[in-house]
C-alpha cells in the first residue's frame, strides 16, 4: 500500500481576520500545521498620506499624521513637528518640550498596553487581559482629553510647541496616574509574566537574532528584545531626554516573551521619565509664534524620534512654498515587518498569530 | 415503586407505569404495553430536550454575565431584568438569519453535523442520576452500563466535528476539524483512564451504583483521578486552554466558520451544553452525585455541585490563554496519560491491599475508614507528583538571565 499523499495548503490569513491587527493579509503555505512559506500582502489601508501632505500646508499635515499610527498619535505628531522645526529653524520653548515629552511617554505606555493586551488576546485569553489593559489605557486617554479635547486623533502639537498649555486638572490627574501605575504594572505582571501557559507559548518562539534584526532595519522594542541596546532617546537625545535618567531595557534572545517583557519594562521607564519631567517643568510659554503659513527655506531634512513601535522618521523636502515638496515617512511598523518571513517559517499556525502580535504593527502606519 | 419515589422526580419506569395505568383505565388491555413504552420514551426525550435547551440558554446568559464581570464590564443587561432574556433574543436572531450552505459544501454531511454533535450531548443526560442517591433514579434507571454508555456516546463528538469541518469545504474549518480529530481522540484516553480508576473503587458501571459507593467522595479519595478527568473533559469540550478547534484568534471560528442561522444555533447549543453535561458527569463520578445533608433534597445538592463545577470551568475559560496544538497533544500523551496510569496503579494496589486486609463491605466496595486512609495517602502522592511536574517539566521556574547587550549597537554614551 502506498503512503497517503499530502500536499501543502495555501491559506489567505486576512485581510479580514481577527488577529492580523487590521487589514493585513498573509498568504501562508502550510504543511499540516507548519508554516513553510509566508508572503505578506499589504496596501489595503493605503490612503496616500504622503501624497496628501504635498497639497496641505505645514500645520494641516499634523492631522494627517494622527491617522498613521492611530494608537500613538502623539508620537507621530512629535516626529512630524520636529522635522518641520528643523526644516524651518523654529525654536521650541522649554515648557513645551517638557509637555511634549510627558505626552509622548504617556502615549508610549498606552501603545504598549495595547500591544500587550492584543498579544494576550492572540494567545487566546478571551479578551480578559485585553480589557484589563484597556482599563488603564482609558485613564491615559482621559488625560489626553484634558490636554486637547481628543482621545485618539490628537493633533496636539504644532510646529513651535503645543497648541495650548496643560490645564491644572491635568497635573493632578497625572500625579495620581503616575503613583498608581507601578502597582497596576505589578498586577499585570503577576497575571501574565509567570503564567505557565504564556511561558510555554512564548519562550523561544519567533526568534530574531541581533544580526538579523540589525540587518533588516528593525527598530524599537523588537530590536531591543533581540539584545541590541539602541534607543534614539539615548543615542540621539531630542527634546529634554538628555535631562532625564532612564534605562534602556533589553531582552536576551529576541523571542516573543522578550518582546513582551521589554515592553513591560519600557512602561516602567516611561513612568520614571514622566515623574522626572513633572519635577523639572517650569512655567513659561508653550508655543513659539509662527506664521500660519510656514515657508521653510529650500532644502531637505530628516528627523526621527523613538516612537512606541520603533524609529519614526520624517524626510521632508521644501521648495520654499507653503506645502512640502515631498514628505516621506519612515514607518517603524512597516520596516519591522521585513524579517517576518524568517521569523515565521518553521513555526506553527498558533505561533504565527503571536509572532505577528508581538511585532505590534498598526496597519494605518504600514500602509499610510 | 412509584410510591417510594419522591414526587418531584420522574424516571422512565415511573412514567411507563403511569402510562400503563392510564391505558388500562381507558379500557385497553395488556397488549397495549408497547404504547406505554413508546409514550414514556417520547415523554423522556421531550423532557430532556426542553430542560437541557432551557438550561443551556440560561447558562449562556450566566456565562456572558460572569465573563463580563471577570472583564470589568457589565455583560448583557438590556433584555429583561439583568439581561436574562438575552439568550432568547440570540436564538431568535439566529433562527431568522438566512441558512446558507456553501456551493462547494458536501450538503448531507454539512447538514447532519450539527445534529450529530447535539444528539450525543443530550443522550448523556438520560443516565445521570439526579435524584436522591438511595434509589435507582436516573431518568433511564435500569441502564447498568451507564458510564460505558457515556464513554461510547461522547466519542461521536469527534466524528461530528470532523463532519462539520469536512462538509463545509473551507480551509479554516478543515484546519479546525483536523485539530479536533487529533485532539478529541487523544483526550478520550486520559478520560477513560480517569473513569477506570472510579470503576475500580465502585465496582460497577451503573451510575447509581457509582454514587452509592461514594461514602467518601472520590475527589477526596483520588484527587489525581479527578484532575486527569477534569483536564481531559475540558479538552473534550474544547474550551480554553484547549480551544484549538475554534481558536477564534487563529482560525476565525474554526470548524463552524461556514455555519449560519439555525445550523449555527444548534452547533452553538451543543457547544454550550457540553459544560453542563460535563459538570453532571464529574458530579456523579467524583463529587458524590446527589449526596448531601438532609435539609435539602438530593436533586438540589446535585445542582449545587454542578453549578460549582460550571463556575470553575468558566473561571478557567475567562482567564487562561490557549496552548498550541503540539503542546496540547504533548500534555495528553506525556502528562495526563502518565498520571492516569499512575493513578490506576495506585488505586489498584490500594484496593488489593484492602481486599487482603478485609476492609471490603459485602457488595465489594471499600469501608469508609479504609477510604479515609486512601484519601490521606493519595493526596500526599498527588501533591508530590504535581510539585515534581511543575518544577521539572513546567517552565514556572523560568529565569530570565541578565541580558547582555549585543556588540552591534553603540549608543556612544559610555555604555550605561
Amino acid at each position: 500500500m502506498s503512503t497517503i499523499r499530502t500536499e501543502p495548503v495555501t491559506i489567505n490569513l486576512g485581510p479580514q481576520h481577527p488577529s492580523t491587527h487590521g487589514v493585513f493579509r498573509l498568504r501562508v503555505t502550510f504543511d499540516g500545521e507548519e508554516i513553510i512559506d509566508v508572503e505578506p500582502v499589504f496596501g489595503y489601508l493605503h490612503r496616500g498620506t504622503e501624497k496628501l501632505a504635498e497639497s496641505r500646508n505645514y500645520v494641516q499635515i499634523v492631522t494627517l499624521t494622527d491617522r498613521m499610527d492611530y494608537v500613538a498619535s502623539m508620537s507621530n505628531n512629535l516626529a512630524y513637528v520636529r522635522t518641520v522645526e528643523k526644516l524651518a529653524g523654529i525654536d521650541v520653548p522649554e515648557r513645551a518640550q517638557y509637555i511634549r515629552v510627558i505626552s509622548v511617554e504617556l502615549q508610549r505606555i498606552a501603545s504598549h498596553l495595547m500591544a500587550t493586551g492584543f498579544l494576550l488576546n492572540d494567545l487566546g485569553a478571551l479578551a480578559t487581559p485585553l480589557v484589563y489593559c484597556f482599563r488603564e489605557r482609558e485613564r491615559i486617554l482621559d488625560l489626553f482629553e484634558m490636554l486637547c479635547g481628543a482621545r485618539i486623533t490628537l493633533s496636539y502639537m504644532r510646529p513651535g510647541g503645543v497648541f495650548q498649555d496643560a490645564p491644572d486638572d491635568f497635573w493632578n490627574s497625572l500625579n495620581t496616574l503616575i503613583s498608581d501605575f507601578p502597582n497596576y504594572l505589578d498586577e499585570l505582571e503577576s497575571l501574565i509574566t509567570t503564567n505557565e501557559i504564556v511561558l510555554a507559548r512564548t519562550i523561544g518562539v519567533g526568534l530574531l537574532s541581533d544580526t538579523q534584526a540589525v540587518d533588516s532595519g528593525v527598530t524599537g522594542p523588537v530590536l531591543r528584545a533581540a539584545s541590541v541596546k539602541w534607543d534614539l532617546r539615548k543615542a540621539n537625545p531630542y527634546e529634554v531626554y538628555d535631562r532625564v535618567k532612564f534605562d534602556v531595557p533589553i531582552g536576551n534572545s529576541g523571542d516573543t516573551y522578550d518582546r513582551y517583557y521589554v515592553r513591560l519594562q519600557e512602561m516602567r521607564e516611561s513612568i520614571k521619565i514622566i515623574s522626572q519631567c513633572i519635577e523639572q517643568i517650569e512655567p513659561g510659554p508653550v508655543r513659539t509664534e509662527t506664521p500660519y503659513f510656514i515657508r521653510p527655506p529650500v532644502g531637505e531634512t530628516y528627523s526621527s524620534v523613538e516612537g512606541p513601535k520603533g524609529e519614526l522618521g520624517f524626510y521632508m523636502v521644501s521648495d520654499g512654498g507653503i506645502s512640502p515638496y515631498r514628505c516621506k515617512v519612515r514607518a517603524p511598523s512597516f520596516i519591522n515587518l521585513t524579517p517576518l518571513k524568517d521569523m515565521l517559517t518553521g513555526w506553527k499556525m498558533g505561533d504565527l498569530i503571536i509572532i505577528l502580535g508581538s511585532i505590534d504593527i498598526v496597519l494605518g502606519e504600514v500602509d499610510r | 415503586m412509584i410510591a417510594s419515589t419522591p414526587a418531584f422526580f420522574i424516571s422512565f419506569d415511573s412514567l411507563k407505569d403511569l402510562f400503563v395505568n392510564l391505558i388500562q383505565s381507558l379500557g385497553f388491555g395488556e397488549s397495549f404495553g408497547w404504547v406505554a413504552f413508546l409514550l414514556a420514551g417520547i415523554s423522556i426525550s421531550f423532557l430532556i430536550i426542553n430542560v437541557m435547551v432551557m438550561a443551556t440558554a440560561f447558562y449562556t446568559w450566566f456565562e456572558r454575565r460572569m465573563i463580563g464581570r471577570f472583564q470589568v464590564r457589565r455583560g448583557p443587561n438590556r433584555n429583561g431584568p439583568f439581561g436574562i432574556f438575552q439568550p432568547f433574543a440570540d436564538v431568535l436572531k439566529l433562527i431568522m438569519k438566512e441558512d446558507t450552505i456553501p456551493d462547494a459544501a458536501d450538503k448531507p454531511v454539512f447538514t447532519l453535523a450539527p445534529i450529530a454533535l447535539l444528539a450525543p450531548t443530550l443522550m448523556i443526560m438520560i443516565v445521570i442520576p439526579f435524584g436522591t442517591y438511595l434509589r435507582d433514579d436516573a431518568l433511564l434507571s435500569n441502564l447498568n452500563i451507564g458510564i460505558l454508555f457515556i464513554v461510547g456516546v461522547t466519542s461521536v463528538n469527534s466524528i461530528a466535528i470532523f463532519m462539520a469541518g469536512w462538509g463545509s469545504r473551507n480551509k479554516y474549518a478543515i484546519l479546525g476539524s483536523m485539530r479536533g480529530a487529533a485532539m478529541l481522540i487523544s483526550y478520550e484516553i486520559p478520560m477513560a483512564l480517569g473513569i477506570t480508576s472510579v470503576l475500580l473503587l465502585s465496582g460497577s458501571l451503573a451510575m447509581t451504583q457509582i454514587v452509592q459507593s461514594q461514602s467518601i467522595w472520590f475527589i477526596l479519595v483520588m484527587p489525581m483521578g479527578f484532575f486527569v478527568f477534569m483536564a481531559a473533559s475540558t479538552a473534550e469540550m474544547s474550551r480554553t486552554p484547549f480551544d484549538q478547534i475554534e481558536a477564534e484568534s487563529e482560525l476565525g471560528s474554526g470548524y463552524n466558520t461556514e455555519y449560519s442561522g439555525i445550523k449555527f444555533a444548534v452547533l452553538f447549543l451543543a457547544e454550550f451544553m457540553a459544560p453542563i453535561v460535563t459538570a453532571a458527569i464529574v458530579t456523579t463520578l467524583f463529587l458524590g452525585g446527589s449526596q448531601g445533608f438532609d435539609f435539602l433534597p438530593g436533586g438540589i445538592w446535585f445542582a449545587i455541585k454542578m453549578f460549582v463545577l460550571i463556575f470553575l470551568l468558566l473561571w478557567v475559560r475567562s482567564t487562561w490563554p490557549r496552548l498550541r496544538i503540539d503542546q496540547i497533544m504533548g500534555f495528553a500523551w506525556k502528562v495526563l496519560f502518565g498520571l492516569g496510569l499512575f493513578n490506576i496503579f495506585l488505586v489498584a494496589v490500594e484496593f488489593m491491599v484492602a481486599v487482603e486486609l478485609g476492609h471490603t463491605k459485602d457488595d465489594g466496595s471499600l469501608t469508609t475508614e479504609y477510604m479515609l486512609i486512601m484519601a490521606a495517602v493519595n493526596w500526599m502522592v498527588t501533591i508530590i507528583a504535581f510539585v515534581i511536574l511543575a518544577n521539572f517539566v513546567g517552565k514556572k521556574k523560568y529565569h530570565r538571565p541578565e541580558p547582555t547587550a549585543s556588540p552591534l549597537a553603540n549608543m556612544g554614551i559610555g555604555g550605561d
